[in-house]
């Protein structure tokens, strides 16, 4: 295992971020860490490269307690804060090169891992604009390339593609991928389900402080819900009426006048629910189940819940 | 918490690289200051002035002015920079990415204040020297001095920095503790000569009167038992002020 957490708590006064987590990171895999604002990512990373310690619990990062021997875990591992820390007054290259500074780095040695990587993450073109004057996507992608310049065997990217248009985030994913096949573990955190499924072997699901669920993106989906989802607009009201008469109500998923719901097939009930009086011709259509459904059907009640 | 030099090092690089950009802009105005007051004071009110104790108002104003240089040069480092390094860019935050530990952060801060300190007190002391106000060789002692009072006003002004939660505060730190320093730590006057017997020990609290006195002493070439306890308040004072910002800043980069 690269990350081990076991029984971690962290606690900012009253307030539980991280309660009693158990969390493992196998090498060479690119895990996700997904769960809703306030779930206790951000805190759990931070613990994992060692600037939080737990309150209780252990945190072992390439079989070493994070908190005991920092400096040998954080020389191993690069961060990709959920906030770009850049130096905006300068280039990319010049920040590359105060980053690479920290990590000793210096002389010729450093001038071509800057040079790498301003190709890595195709910043060559805008090498010597000051940072300040950048594009959103090309800031992140510079945030990206710092948490490089050690060669990382675990990269930890914290919501790495959020405000980033398509185009960026399929470049940032290419990328990911690409560093992934040469041998580096990836821990992300992201609040795009697509993302997850698409980039992510395994994926843990939090919430308030605790994983809820872990497992492969497909084999999420088959364990909590059936394999399509219908989708349409109803009130409570409306889809009651709209399902009287099954024998077997469909599990469901309620957003404001939303509605989803899961079944193995979607074909019959499609039909059902068109041959109600009430459907007249509202919006519907079914489609694949996605780890966007698993993902509200364990965390996604909550908001409704609070008063 | 044990120290890395060479990371200490890799933090006062960030802010050399930064300072290079911007230095011609920076030094001017920071260093006519002192100028200025040397200037007006010692050639304008020095005229009306004799009574200096065999010197002329001048020749005292130097040695204390090129510690209040020191002392500028410190300040305004590890004031406002630092406030908005840590505060505002966050660059801490991405240190504490990589093996960088808070204690280097602060002992790399710290060499930095320094460097400015030296600096703009070595600009000065090198007009003070051209003005032919400062005898050779003994006045190279001032070479020591200048260090000494970088280090004293760096801890000082960083501890007060990882105290404060808004920048608003730095407007009591400038005007009613520096301000206060610069005019009553013998730079002007002989503070001990206008204070009674029973209120002399006020005077050895003031964190400039050590300096200066040890600066004055250079000028003068005139040592005494006194410097010793100089040298100590001001090693002792920076020694304990460190101390106490590294867990400041320990505790404030990783809660
Ligand atoms: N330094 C801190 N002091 C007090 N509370 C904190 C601190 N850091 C985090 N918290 C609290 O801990 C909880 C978890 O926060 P965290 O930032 O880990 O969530 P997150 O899953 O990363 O959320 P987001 O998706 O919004 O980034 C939140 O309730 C947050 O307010
Ligand atoms: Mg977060």
């Amino acid at each position: 295992m690269i990350v081990h957490l076991s029984g971690v708590t962290k606690r900012f006064g009253e307030r539980v971020a991280v309660d009693d987590l158990t969390l493992n990171v196998p090498a060479g895999v690119c895990f996700g860490l997904l769960g809703p604002n306030g779930a206790g990512k951000t805190t759990t990373l931070r613990m994992i490269y060692g600037v939080t310690l737990p309150t209780s619990g252990e945190v072992r990062v390439f079989g070493m307690d994070a908190a005991r021997h920092v400096r040998a875990v954080r020389r191993r591992l690069g961060v990709t804060l959920q906030q770009n820390v850049l130096i905006e007054t300068i280039s990319p290259r010049a920040n590359l090169t105060v980053f690479g500074r920290y990590h000793l780095m210096d002389g010729a040695d450093l001038a071509r891992r800057v040079e790498q990587l301003l190709d890595f993450l195709e910043l060559r073109s805008h090498a010597d604009v000051p940072v300040n004057k950048l594009s959103g996507g090309y800031q992140r992608r510079l945030a990206v390339a710092l948490s490089l310049m050690n060669r990382p065997e675990l990269l930890i990217l914290d919501e790495p593609t959020t405000g980033l248009d398509p185009a960026v985030r399929l470049a940032l994913w290419s990328r990911v991928r690409e560093l992934r096949r040469g041998g580096t573990t990836v821990l992300l955190t992201t609040h795009y389900m697509d993302e997850a499924q698409r980039l992510c072997d395994v994926v843990a699901i939090m919430s308030a402080g605790d994983v809820i669920a872990q497992g492969a993106p497909e084999a999420l989906i088959e364990r909590y819900l059936a394999r399509e989802t219908v989708e349409l607009d109803a009130t409570p009201e409306e889809e009651h009426a709209l399902l009287r008469g099954l024998e077997e109500s469909p599990p469901r998923y309620r957003a404001g006048n939303r509605t989803m719901l899961y079944t193995d097939e979607a074909g019959p009930l499609l039909e059902r629910i068109r041959k109600r009086p009430e459907f007249d011709d509202r919006a519907m259509v079914a489609r694949p189940t996605n780890l966007e459904d698993v993902f509200l059907a364990l965390t996604g009640t909550r908001l409704e819940d609070d008063p | 918490m044990n120290l890395s030099w060479r990371h200490a090092l890799s933090v006062w690089r960030r802010n050399a690289t930064m300072y290079r950009r911007t230095w011609r802009w920076n030094i001017l105005p920071n260093f006519f200051e002192p100028v200025l007051y040397l200037v007006s004071l010692g050639v304008g009110l020095g005229a009306y002035i004799t009574t200096m104790g065999g010197t002329s108002y001048i020749e005292f104003l130097a040695p204390g002015l090129v510690c209040v240089a020191a002392m500028n040069g410190a300040s305004f480092e590890v004031t406002y920079n630092v406030y908005v390094r840590m505060n505002i860019e966050k660059a801490y935050d991405a240190m504490l990415t990589t093996p960088i530990q808070p204690v280097d952060v602060v002992a790399g801060e710290l060499l930095w204040a320094m460097t400015r300190s030296c600096m703009y007190g070595l600009c000065f002391a090198l007009v003070v020297a051209a003005a032919g106000l400062a005898p050779l060789p003994q006045a190279l002692w001032v070479l020591a001095v200048i260090p000494l009072t970088g280090l004293l006003f760096s801890a000082i002004g960083l501890a007060f920095t990882l105290r404060i939660g808004t920048m608003e505060l730095y407007s009591f730190y400038f005007t009613l503790f520096l301000t206060p320093l610069f005019l009553f730590s013998s730079v002007f006057f002989p503070l001990e000569e206008r204070l009674s017997a029973s209120w002399l020990w006020v005077a050895e609290c003031l964190p400039l009167l050590h300096p200066v006195r040890l600066a004055r002493a250079a000028f003068s070439g005139q040592p005494s038992t006194t410097l010793v306890w100089d040298v100590a308040y001001i090693l002792g004072l920076s020694g304990a002020l460190v101390a106490y910002a590294t867990r400041l800043m320990q505790r404030k980069l990783t809660q």
